[in-house]
Parts: structure tokens; C-alpha cells; sequence
């Protein structure tokens, strides 16, 4: 039920993240999605993508700083408040959120929002007992 | 530190040459006040760099009655080496100098140093004991990573681990793959080569996947450049040995001057040859025993170039208490830093390795790093750069800006002065297989 992300340290200068991507397409990995937090200094990229693995691999060895983590791709009903309903689940059971990015593509008629939880197998259990489809990795990387 | 961790690696406290190192004090002294007298005559009357010296301090070889009177001699620095240059200190003719070395001059003309065949021998003999002291024995295969031309620390460890007995590799520096593939295949038991050095071997270890714990590596002897204790510890883990220090500079001798035995308890000068003062560096006026600051040393048996109160500015301190070992001689801490590299930041003294131990003591920090100082609106400011790697890199904002918080606020309160922390992504920073570069100071003063 878990999606595996990739996070780089990235300099703040000019190239890097181009250099991210250059280095990923040469290797034939395709991002599936992304998002970054930045300073004046630094950013935090991160990335899903079709080849985890590999793309830490290729990334690694082109000097990058690479973690890998877990995150959970939920699907959310793509009208008004359908954020809303998730996170007021997710807070009545005090589950809280490290951080979250929307997916670029959609899952049926519904978005789909990547979840960085401080308790990932707790915050599956509550979405999932709430009814809140929560998807496999496979599906995410492949979609 | 105990010995007994040093017994799991095989390594023995032997003592190569117990009748100097293990003199009685007051015989030392003898020695010592003999020999300095023989060096200051044939420095006079060979040298008119210190002929002329003495004649403007108005002191001649025979006002020297005690080993105190040392003191009142004239410093040499490196300057009188600069301006003698190349040959003019010598006080042999060529045709009795055997080889010639140099130091890394970053600025301006090297210092050239010359032996006489005496002089190899003695140097040999020097390297000899403070590599059994690290515990080498002449089962050892020594590996040595430092560069092999004019810089003396190469062939000085060289003769020196022959002299043993031991089988040398003369590696030479850089093509660190190579030289794991070398230490992995000769099984290399000894490791010679900087500290820092030795740490980027062990970062590439872990990239190729070598588990260090494998090789058959026992000890390693690290010089060439200042390094503190965090780092001593973090070779140690990491490469599973006994790290020991050694001091020289070519001026002097070479690597030979001290070193560590295996209590690593500070490194034991090899006094029948030099005599160590500390001074300080301000005044220039000798310090009492046990105090930190310039050491000051001065040849008393070499023939080719006898060097009399040479200004090392070398900060440390030395211990006369008896050490487990066995050696009588005087024990000096690691360097602490220059009394000429010293970092006037803001008016706070700061010395590079001070930010070393602060940021060792971090979890995961390894020692890349550089320190920036830059003066903005006439303030001074520093920067302190350290590479990110997996283990201080956090996928989350909040907990990766707590990290360099933290690692500011350290800062802060060891050295008394604000510095700004910068993550940089890996490999920003030359990779140093000589001397790093750990301070770039781009102030005009």
C-alpha cells in the first residue's frame, strides 16, 4: 500500500535540477511525479518514478545525495471539500501530515494526492478503515 | 589510552632503540647539551647566515654553559630559509650531500633541505622507532600513500619501515581505486598517508562496497597535516585499525621528529636529536613545561643543514610525566593548529580544527568541509560548508533544517562566534590526496 519516493539534495544553483532530469531520461526512467521544497541554499527534490531503484542508482552515481522513503498515494474525490474530508480524518485520529503533493494524473474520476506521513502503517489503517482508497505502488508507477 | 585494543590487532609496545629512547632524564640533558654544543660550532663557523646572527645578537657558541641558555639564541624561520636560497644554509659542501628535499611551498620559493649520508642514516634509524612505536614490525607490508618526490614523508616512511624489515609498497598517492585494489590484493597491513587521505579511502571503500573490516589492515600512520581526535576515532571505526600520528617537517628532518606509540597518548619527540622548546608565539619568550604554544625546535646532530630554534609555528604542548610504554622522552598533543593559520574572525582566535571536532561530534558529518571566511560591510563572517551525505541528508524540510540549526548552534558556543552553516551537495569540495584545503579566506586585510 506503500509508494516508494526518492528525495536529492539539491545545491541551489543553476543546472541542478536540470542535471537531475538529464540524468534520469538518459537512463530511460520516466518521473511519474514531483515536487520541491526549497531555502536559500538548498531544495529537497522529490521524485516518483517508474524505476526507483535504478534511478537511485544512476542518480548516486552521478554524485547525488539520494534517500529513499515511503509515501502514500490516496485517491480523493475531485470535487469541493474532498480534500477536506481526508484530512479531517486523518486529524481526528492524530495522524499528521509531513507533507503532501498532488499526482499529475488521475486515477478514475478522482485526483490523486501523495501523503509523507510521520506513522505510515497507522495513517494506511485509519484511511483504509474510513474507506479512503489508498493505492498500491505498482499502479502509481505504471499509470 | 589502553593498550588492550591495540593487542587485538597484534600490535606489541616494542621499543626499536631502548638506549635513547629510554634514557634517564639527566643523562638525556648530557647528551643533548653535548651535542647542541658540537651543532652551534659547526653552525658558526659553517654558516654565515648564523654567523651573522649571532654577531648581531652578540653571542658567541661559548655563551651557551647550560641547556637553558638555548634561549637566548636567535630564531631561524622560514624566511632565513627563503632568503638562503637554495643552498645557503647548508653547512657541507655538496660533494658530502647525498639527496635533496623540499617543502610544499604554497607561496613563493620552496625551502630546499639537504643530507648528508649521515644525516639518511639517522633519519632512517628516527622513522625506524616511531613506526615500531605505531607497532610495525618487520612482518608488516607498508602501504604507503603519500607522494613520492621532493615532499620528504614518502621516502622518509620508506627507508624507515625497511629499515624495519618490513615489505614496502611504494604506492605513492592518488588512483585511490587502484590503491584498494592494491590493498586488498598485497593485503597492505600498514596504511601510511594523511588523515584525510586515509578518510576518502574509506568513503570509496564504502561506494565500491569493500567492508574494511575485511582487508588485513592493523595500523595506520597518518601525518603530514594536523588532525583531531574525532577524526582519529572516526578512522578508527571506520577502518577498524589503530590510527597513530606523526610529526615532522622537512626543514627539520622530515616525518621522524615524534611520534605515537601505542598508548596514543601524545608523540614522543626523539629528544637525543632535537631539543623542543614552547614558546609564545607573541613574544617569543619560553613557556614552562606543560604549556601551550609555539614549538621551537633545534637540531643537535645533523651535519648538512643544522638548524638551530627553528619557529615550527606548530601549537601544541608537551608532557615530560612518564609515559606506560617505557619511553622516557617528552610527549607532544597533536598539533592544535598554526600559530600562523590561526583565523582572526571578528576578533575571535578561531583554529580550523576547533570547527573540526564541532562538527565530528555531529552525527554523521564526514570531514568534507570547508570553511569560508569573508568580510561583508566590514564584518567578518564564516561560512562553514559541509558536504551532505545519506546519513544528514532528511527527506523532510523540518528536520533538515533543524540539523544545520543544531550544527550552528554548536558552533556558536565552541568557538564564540556566530557561523553560517551550508549543506553542499557530495564531491563539491577538491578531493584532497595531499593536504586539504580547509580554509579559503577571501578578506583583503
Amino acid at each position: 500500500m506503500k509508494v516508494e519516493q526518492i528525495s536529492i539534495f539539491i545545491e541551489n544553483k543553476s543546472g541542478r535540477l536540470a542535471e537531475v532530469s538529464r540524468v534520469l531520461g538518459d537512463s530511460g526512467i520516466n518521473i511519474r511525479a514531483l515536487s520541491l521544497a526549497d531555502t536559500s541554499d538548498f531544495g529537497i527534490l522529490r521524485l516518483i518514478v517508474d524505476q526507483t531503484d535504478k534511478a537511485k542508482m544512476v542518480l548516486k552515481e552521478h554524485g547525488f545525495t539520494v534517500n529513499k522513503t515511503e509515501v502514500v498515494a490516496v485517491e480523493v474525490p475531485d470535487r469541493p471539500k474532498g480534500l477536506c474530508g481526508i484530512l479531517e480524518i486523518l486529524d481526528a485520529n492524530k495522524i499528521n501530515v509531513e507533507y503532501m503533493y498532488a499526482y499529475v494524473e488521475r486515477s478514475n474520476s478522482n485526483a490523486i494526492i501523495i501523503f509523507r506521513f510521520d506513522q505510515v502503517e497507522a495513517a494506511i489503517k485509519v484511511l483504509t478503515e474510513h474507506d479512503v482508497v489508498v493505492l498500491k505502488g505498482e499502479r502509481i508507477y505504471t499509470l | 589510552m589502553p593498550l588492550t585494543k591495540a593487542h587485538t590487532y597484534g600490535l606489541d609496545n616494542r621499543i626499536w632503540d631502548p638506549v635513547h629512547e629510554c634514557m634517564e632524564r639527566e643523562g638525556l640533558r648530557k647528551l643533548q647539551f653535548e651535542r647542541l654544543q658540537t651543532t652551534l660550532h659547526r653552525a658558526y663557523h659553517k654558516v654565515p647566515c648564523y654567523q651573522k646572527k649571532f654577531q648581531e645578537a652578540k653571542i658567541t657558541p661559548e655563551d651557551v654553559r647550560t641547556l637553558d641558555d638555548l634561549s637566548i639564541l636567535p630564531f631561524t624561520t622560514k624566511e632565513d630559509l627563503r632568503v638562503n636560497y637554495p643552498y645557503g644554509m647548508f653547512a657541507v659542501p655538496m660533494r658530502d650531500v647525498v639527496r635533496i628535499h623540499s617543502s610544499s611551498g604554497t607561496t613563493g620559493k620552496p625551502t630546499v633541505v639537504g643530507y648528508s649520508r649521515n644525516d639518511l642514516n639517522t633519519w632512517t634509524e628516527l622513522v625506524a622507532r616511531f613506526m615500531t612505536a605505531a607497532g610495525v614490525v618487520e612482518d608488516d607490508i607498508v602501504h604507503i600513500a603519500f607522494g613520492y618526490g621532493l615532499f620528504t614523508g614518502a621516502f622518509g616512511l620508506h627507508y624507515g619501515a625497511e629499515r624495519i624489515g618490513a615489505s614496502v609498497i611504494p604506492m605513492s598517492s592518488g588512483n585511490t581505486d587502484k590503491q584498494l585494489m592494491i590493498m586488498q590484493d598485497y593485503k597492505s597491513s600498514a596504511l601510511v598517508c594523511t588523515p584525510s587521505y586515509a578518510l576518502t579511502m574509506v568513503d570509496r571503500m564504502e561506494t565500491l562496497g569493500i567492508d574494511p573490516k575485511e582487508l588485513d589492515l592493523r595500523v595506520g600512520l597518518f601525518g603530514a597535516e594536523p588532525w583531531s581526535e574525532e577524526m582519529r576515532r572516526e578512522l578508527e571505526t571506520r577502518l577498524d585499525i589503530i590510527a597513530t600520528d606523526n610529526y615532522g617537517m622537512s626543514e627539520i628532518m622530515g616525518p621522524g621528529i615524534s611520534g605515537d606509540c601505542l598508548y596514543r597518548n601524545g608523540m614522543h619527540i626523539s629528544e637525543d636529536h632535537f631539543i623542543a622548546e614552547i614558546i609564545d608565539p607573541e613574544t617569543g619568550v619560553v613557556l614552562p613545561a606543560g604549556e601551550t604554544g609555539e614549538l621551537v625546535l633545534t637540531n643537535i646532530t645533523k651535519e648538512a643543514l643544522p638548524i638551530i630554534r627553528y619557529r615550527t609555528r606548530d601549537i601544541t604542548r608537551l608532557d615530560y610525566s612518564p609515559c606506560p610504554c617505557g619511553r622516557t622522552t617528552a610527549r607532544m598533543t597533536k598539533t592544535m593548529g598554526r600559530s600562523d593559520d590561526m583565523l582572526i574572525i571578528k576578533g575571535v582566535n578561531v583554529f580550523p580544527t576547533q570547527i573540526e571536532e564541532v562538527l565530528f561530534q555531529a552525527e554523521g558529518i564526514e570531514p568534507h568541509y570547508q570553511l569560508i571566511v569573508e568580510r561583508i560591510n566590514n564584518m567578518d563572517t564564516l561560512e562553514v560548508q559541509v558536504e551532505v551525505n545519506e546519513k544528514i541528508f532528511f527527506d523532510e524540510m523540518k528536520r533538515q533544517r533543524a540539523f544545520v540549526t543544531q550544527v550552528e548552534k554548536q558552533l556558536a558556543s565552541a568557538l564564540g562566534l556566530s557561523a553560517k552553516v551550508k549543506l553542499v551537495e557530495p564531491s563539491s569540495m577538491p578531493r584532497h590526496e595531499g593536504k586539504a584545503q580547509r580554509v579559503i579566506d577571501r578578506r583583503k586585510i
